[in-house]
């Protein structure tokens, strides 16, 4: 972590492009005409913010935050799943 | 050394998730929306967890990311191949340029196997019109 070149202001630039994505992901999630749509923004909006907390834990020097990453890409697989079930669901 | 290999893995992960990002929010249609999401997604964080592992370096953080990484290569295409399908069969309009549409010769089939399971009240996992049966 003694690293001068990834410290500070630029992960808070990864971030903040980190942070773009997630609202463009969150527009399409309002927009989005079908269940379908919003189903794959909040797909998108969710892996913005499992990428920014690995970039978090590399600005805050804390391994903690590696853990909630990978727990997270495990439980946004079962949301994934159970979206795509409930829009099946939805429509028969 | 370290540290500017995992800066351009990083800086070019954002830039593939804006792209991802742009593309959910630009293509025409659900399933090219899907495959923007899917693809981006998945490369975009998937570089961001390298960079960040390499970053890091620690042992435990490099198997961490590792797994992190395993996991979201072996269950993006799923998640992206189940949205899609469910996006499919709940009659998303497709893109008035399409060419090529291989699932529509099978849908009809479909649609009668969806309507014998909704008659043996198994309409799917979310299915509560006959609560209390098997």
């Amino acid at each position: 972590m003694t690293s001068t070149l990834l410290d500070g202001p630029v992960i808070d630039l990864a971030l903040l492009g980190l942070a773009v994505a997630f609202l463009l992901g969150m527009l399409r999630g309002v927009l989005g005409p079908t269940t379908a749509d919003r189903a794959i923004a909040a797909d998108v909006c969710f892996f913005a913010v499992v990428s920014s907390f690995a970039l978090l834990a590399l600005r805050s020097g804390s391994e903690a935050f590696l853990d909630v990453v990978l727990v997270a890409s495990l439980l946004g697989f079962l949301a994934t799943v159970a979206l795509a079930a409930l829009v099946t669901a939805r429509t028969s | 050394m370290r540290a500017v290999i995992a800066a351009v893995l990083i800086f070019a992960g954002v830039l593939v998730m804006l792209i991802a990002g742009l593309g959910v929010l630009r293509m025409p249609d659900t399933l090219t929306r899907s495959s923007a999401a899917t693809k981006g997604t998945g490369l975009g964080a998937g570089m961001i967890l390298l960079g960040v592992g390499i970053a890091i370096g620690t042992p435990n953080a490099v198997v961490k990311v590792g797994l992190a990484i395993a996991l979201q290569i072996a269950s993006a295409p799923l998640a992206g191949h189940l949205i899609g399908r469910a996006a499919y069969r709940s009659g998303a309009p497709l893109w008035g340029g399409t060419v090529l549409d291989d699932y529509r010769r099978f849908y009809p089939y479909e649609r009668q196997r969806m309507a014998w399971r909704r008659e043996a009240g198994r309409g799917g996992p979310f299915d509560d019109r006959n609560e209390g049966s098997p």
